[in-house]
């Protein structure tokens, strides 16, 4: 239900970083997400098209890695992954532990950006950056 | 082309969480202690925090509450009944709370003695209220200043925020509160803590409401106490009944006992 504000916020913040790179163009945005993060991925791939419509990034490709949910189990000293969200027991031992150590993550991994882009769409490659 | 992979590592939430640090910041200088009430529409959020301002006004506690609604004021007028000072948020759509709301509706929080619901001056229109086309709150009458009397968060020793009826969306919004209470009812279904698992793994203290209907409901308690337990190990529950009373005593008492500790 929140995904377009979510989405939202992601243009921004990504339109901002990418500012750092004048005339590059923004392939890709890559997003982490967590089990934990209450944020349906269809939702928010459905909403990347119209919220980036029009804006400096339109046509940026967006990829959504799921983060799944680890806790840590102190009888076991040891951070196991869940396999879902329905029971948060150490897959261990078996027992129940609050202590989650990931899964709740909802963040803007990396951006992939095409720094030659509009330089040489405007024929002003000579400009373009040397990747290092 | 080239192209280059610019490490962000950046949370999409950033500025809410930011500004949630610092309310909470604020609260905890200001010494209040700040509850954010989160469920379905239809738990009965309204009638439970009715119920708890009553009885700490009656305990000669000092109580405020911020509700969120889509639209009305019509939960703020059923918690000024209290005697409490309440604000109404509207979020005009928008599915939660967020931190920019609630530093905005305390800014200017105005009470007068005849009228214990107020709303914010139509000036204080914030930037996010006109980007996302609503979020503002709502005056009962136009705000004035004269004659009135500012609520500060050094007078209050409770704040209360209801949340907007949802359990999905309010989970991810960091408000700055203290304690993040998630309620259910007994007309819900034991399972709501499984279906729901982001806002009870993140809640501090569960309340079962309306179990003066249990029986009649076939609510499985057993199964509702198993079932937040196995999202939300060891966290505190209350069953109570905001029309008999049933439970409050304990709950009030937790509430107390957060107070005493409010600093730490």
């Amino acid at each position: 239900m929140h995904e377009l504000s979510i989405v939202s916020s992601v243009v921004d913040s990504v339109t901002e970083s990418a500012a750092a790179y004048p005339g590059a163009r923004v392939l890709e945005v890559r997003l982490r997400v967590g089990a934990l993060a209450s944020v349906v991925v269809d939702s928010l791939e459905f909403c990347w098209g119209i919220a980036t419509e029009g804006t400096e990034i339109e046509g940026a490709k967006l990829v959504v890695k799921t983060v799944p949910v680890v806790v840590w189990c102190e009888p076991c000293g040891k951070a196991s992954e869940l396999d879902g969200v329905q029971s948060f027991r150490c897959p261990l031992c078996g027992e129940l532990t609050m202590d989650v150590r990931q899964g709740r993550e909802l963040e803007i991994e990396s951006i992939e950006i095409d720094e030659a882009g509009e330089n040489e769409t405007a024929g002003r490659r000579d400009k373009a950056e040397v990747p290092g | 082309m080239t192209t280059r992979i610019v490490e962000l590592r950046q949370g999409i939430l950033k500025k809410n969480d930011e500004l949630a640090r610092t309310l909470r910041q604020s609260f905890t200088s200001a010494g209040v202690l700040v509850l954010n009430l989160v469920s379905s529409p239809g738990t009965g959020k309204t009638a439970f925090l009715e119920r708890t301002l009553r009885e700490l006004k009656a305990r000669g506690a000092r109580v405020a509450a911020l509700v969120g609604d889509l639209e009305t004021d019509n939960d703020a007028r059923r918690l000024a009944a209290s005697g409490a000072p309440v604000r109404q948020i509207n979020t005009h759509g928008i599915c939660h709370l967020d931190a920019e709301m609630i530093e905005r509706h305390l800014t200017g929080w105005e009470i007068r003695a005849s009228q214990q619901v107020s709303g914010s001056a139509s000036q204080q229109v914030s930037e996010l209220a006109s980007q996302q086309g609503g979020a503002q709150s709502e005056p009962l009458e136009a705000a004035g200043t004269e004659g009135g009397r500012l609520v500060a968060l050094s007078d209050l020793d409770y704040l209360f925020i209801e949340n907007v009826g949802n359990l999905v969306c309010p989970s991810s919004y960091d408000l700055g509160e203290k304690i993040r209470v998630a309620l259910l009812s007994v007309t819900e279904g034991e399972d709501k803590p499984l279906k729901y698992p982001t806002l009870f793994n993140s809640a501090d203290a569960a309340v079962i409401t309306k179990i003066d209907i249990a029986e009649p409901c076939g609510f499985d308690r057993e199964l509702a106490l198993r079932n937040i337990n196995e999202i939300r190990p060891g966290i505190r529950i209350f069953e109570t009944s905001s029309k008999t009373g049933a439970g409050m005593e304990e709950w009030l008492g937790y509430l107390a006992e957060q107070l005493t500790r409010r600093a730490s």
